[in-house]
């Protein structure tokens, strides 16, 4: 089904609201689709589809680039039992998100090309929507010792990460950067000083007092960032925030950007739509990393969206089973699955008149594509039929129980949202969609 | 007879050769290397001959101090001091003076104490071969200081290339590895400066000192443009602690992009000289099988090395304290 070149009939996406966020494009028109690739866009195709063509009528809805989630892990391989790249991909799918970035926190991690060869391999086999890998840029994810950042990325590692990892040795990073730089590779840190985060399994501030619960300062987040933007400036590289979550990052990250550094920076849904008041009567399903932040700072999250400084929108979807989160609050494991609801809880932003869509979509559309480097993400003739329908305003309950994720941690189980998706295209297949009340996937690979 | 002679020995070598100390490539005018490297090439000559023996050096004590283990620069400047007719003594002092608690002042003042005319020295800190030249009385030769310099490792590399390319200047040498830990670039970089050949450097960052471009070099990060049109091209020896994650990721990772193999000489001229200072890895920095490929040149490197020691034993013995000066 990712296969280019196979012959499909070739399909047309009329009566349908294209918009295309590279290009500002919100118009009434159509699409059409022919050998998987965007073949022709406009206004013309609103009401007649090309001869021989398969029609969908998208009856007024959205089509826009298919999304694009810059951070997912996955269970595989290792733990398949939370999650594999099928049920990673299906649950994408549902989501609108045609391409997935998955981070290298498995068994074994990815930091060998063997391993990236053996997942590129699986995500062939068993995925239904686009999959890239980035790769452990310490080994083991030790924060030691560089892995081969030159073979990797030949190999098809996309990106250099960490995962939850921070590289703490500002020396290995120092050289990581430096090499990295060499090779153009994007590298992409989640900053957490292990120091000052302790023992903390919250957001430290005053609902963690009240709790009881050992916190953990924003200062976590934002010194050890200070640091990278400081050894970004000294060795040039290209550097993306995983996922920040308070208001002193994103001043470092804006001051970046001022300085013209290769810079740019993710946050994820959690911290847009969610508070650390979220975590109530200690809801596991809210223990996630970066903790869920105070109103002010996710305020601020939404400002740095608005105005650029922030780039990306990310799920950080982390499944995880039943075991490791009913626990207690403190020991319960982290994390929480996202990639299915990542557009309907973005949708709330819009809903709420803090962001318009355009911006908004481009941070799960062509903004991942462009720091990524990847050529789906926009509109464009020629390029793969990527594409997302999906009504902004149709109302729905989540239900955990009925998500295509394989755990069933949601932080945003019974939240009320608009917006649904209801077909999902990748390389010009209609792998997924959602009609009479039911989701459908379309694939010869189940 | 003996007027002429001595005229010689006190005018002629003022010119040519003025130092005491060989401690830098960087204290060599372009004149200086000139002749050193047509003297060196009179002794390549005579090393080809049956009888190598000269007296130049005939009562002279040459002492090689070496306080870092070494194979090929001990034992060719013990043969460059042996056919100048030199007494030539070796010391290795890891396991003498200095690992009963000696400073490295105290060891040079008793070695100085013993009269030699010549001290060849290597130590693994930078500077400490200039601060030795200071105490002692002798002539002192740099055999290698830290990641400081080498300089008879340059002569010697620029009488190969001279010798193979008729001359060094406008050439396009490409130097490619460990810049960072090596004093045999940094010799190298500053001896082809002066002699007006075009110099690069080969690396990735991380192998790469700060400020590297202001070296007089040309800073390059990926072979295939590093080596675009060199003329000669000399490769690094990589250490086995830089390669396991901290500097580089691996020796594949290397060899895969920074290694010479058949691949990336076709980047360079057709008749590309491949010169290596030794001991090689084969196989992490230069294929296995190039380094015997008809343009490398690393034995005659060796070869050369005895011959330009020779010349530069003879040089400096020109301004040791003569017979004849303490007579008159």
């Amino acid at each position: 089904m990712k296969n280019k070149n196979k012959q499909q009939q070739p399909t047309a996406l009329i009566h349908a609201r294209v918009i295309d966020p590279e290009t500002k494009r919100d118009e009434l028109g159509g699409i059409f689709i022919e050998n998987g690739l965007i073949a022709d866009i406009g206004p013309h195709l609103a009401k007649n589809a090309p001869d021989g063509a398969q029609v969908v009528d998208c009856a007024g809805q959205i089509v826009c680039p298919g999304l694009i989630d810059m951070l997912v892990f996955t269970g595989e391989p290792g733990e398949e039992h939370r999650e594999t790249l099928a049920t990673a991909s299906r649950a994408a799918a549902a989501g609108g998100v045609t391409t997935i970035i998955s981070m290298p926190n498995t068994d074994p991690v990815i930091d060998e090309v063997a391993l990236v060869d053996f997942f590129e391999r699986r995500a062939r086999d068993t995925a239904i929507t686009n999959v890239h890998v980035m790769a452990a840029m310490t080994k083991g994810l030790k924060g030691q010792e560089m892995t081969e950042i030159g073979l990797l990325k030949e190999a098809g590692a996309i990106a250099f990460t960490n995962g939850k990892n921070s590289v703490a040795n500002a020396q290995v990073m120092r050289r990581l950067l430096t090499y990295g730089r060499d090779f153009n590779a994007l590298m992409v840190h989640y900053t957490e000083d292990p120091d000052l985060r302790g023992n903390g399994v919250m957001n430290e501030g005053e609902v963690s007092a009240r709790l009881g619960l050992p916190g953990i300062p924003t200062l976590a987040e934002s010194i050890m960032l200070a640091r990278d933007m400081r050894l970004v400036t000294d060795t040039g590289a290209r550097y993306h925030a995983a996922t920040i979550s308070c208001r002193d990052s994103l001043e470092l990250i804006r001051r970046s950007k001022g300085q013209k550094l290769k810079v740019s920076a993710g946050v994820s849904i959690n911290h847009l739509t969610l508070n650390e008041n979220d975590i109530g009567p200690y809801r596991t399903f809210c223990k996630v990393r970066p903790p869920l932040r105070s109103e002010e700072d996710r305020r601020a999250m939404i400002e740095g969206l608005s105005d650029g400084a922030i780039d990306v929108i990310v799920s950080a979807h982390d499944p995880k089973d039943a075991e490791v989160k009913r626990q207690p609050f403190a020991e319960a494991a982290y994390g929480a699955i996202g990639v299915e609801t990542l557009l309907p809880a973005a949708l709330r932003l819009y809903h709420n008149e803090e962001i318009d869509l355009i911006t908004l979509l481009a941070t799960m559309t062509v903004n991942p594509a462009n720091i990524l480097g990847l050529e789906t993400g926009r509109l464009k003739v020629g390029t793969p039929a990527d594409l997302t329908v999906f009504d902004p305003n149709t109302p729905w309950i989540i239900d955990r129980d009925l998500l295509q994720s394989r755990s069933k941690n949601s932080a945003f189980d019974a939240a009320k949202v608009q917006g649904r998706v209801s077909k999902t295209f990748v390389n010009g297949e209609c792998v997924f969609s959602y009609e009479n009340a039911a989701p459908t996937f379309h694939s010869n690979l189940y | 007879m003996k007027l002429t002679l001595m005229s010689t020995i006190k005018t002629a070598p003022k010119i040519a050769f003025p130092h005491r100390h060989l401690l830098s490539a960087d204290d060599l005018t372009r004149e200086q290397i000139t002749y050193l490297l047509d003297l060196a090439d009179n002794f390549a000559k005579l090393n080809r001959q049956a009888a190598k023996k000269q007296d130049t050096l005939r009562g002279r004590t040459q002492i090689n101090l070496f306080f870092e283990s070494s194979t090929r620069t001990q034992s060719s400047f013990e043969l460059a001091g042996k056919r100048l007719g030199a007494d030539v003594m070796n010391m290795s002092v890891n396991s003498s003076s200095i690992s009963k608690g000696e400073t490295l002042i105290d060891t040079a003042m008793t070695l100085n104490a013993m009269r030699p005319d010549l001290l060849v020295v290597r130590h693994h800190a930078a500077g400490a071969v200039e601060l030795l030249s200071q105490k002692v009385d002798c002539s002192v030769i740099n055999a290698g200081d830290g990641a400081h310099q080498h300089p008879t490792q340059a002569l010697l590399d620029a009488l190969t290339i001279r010798r193979n390319k008729g001359k060094i200047e406008r050439l396009t040498v490409a130097i490619c590895g460990d810049i960072s830990h090596s004093r045999v670039a940094r010799s190298n970089i500053s001896l082809l400066n002066t002699m007006d050949a075009r110099v690069r450097i080969v690396a990735p960052s991380t192998l790469l000192p700060p400020n590297a471009d202001r070296l007089g070099v040309e800073v390059y990060n990926t072979m295939q443009e590093g080596l675009k049109d060199a003329d000669i091209i000399m490769m690094l020896r990589l250490q086995n602690e830089r390669m396991s994650g901290s500097f580089i990721p691996s020796s594949r990772e290397y060899f895969h992009f920074f290694g010479l193999d058949h691949e990336k000489m076709k980047f360079a001229k057709p008749d590309a000289l491949i010169m290596h200072p030794g001991p090689m890895n084969r196989g992490v920095e230069i294929d296995a099988t190039l380094a015997d490929d008809p343009r490398s040149v690393i034995r005659e490197q060796v070869e050369m090395g005895v011959a330009v020691r020779m010349a530069i034993l003879e040089a400096l013995s020109h301004h040791l304290p003569t017979s004849c000066e303490t007579t008159t």
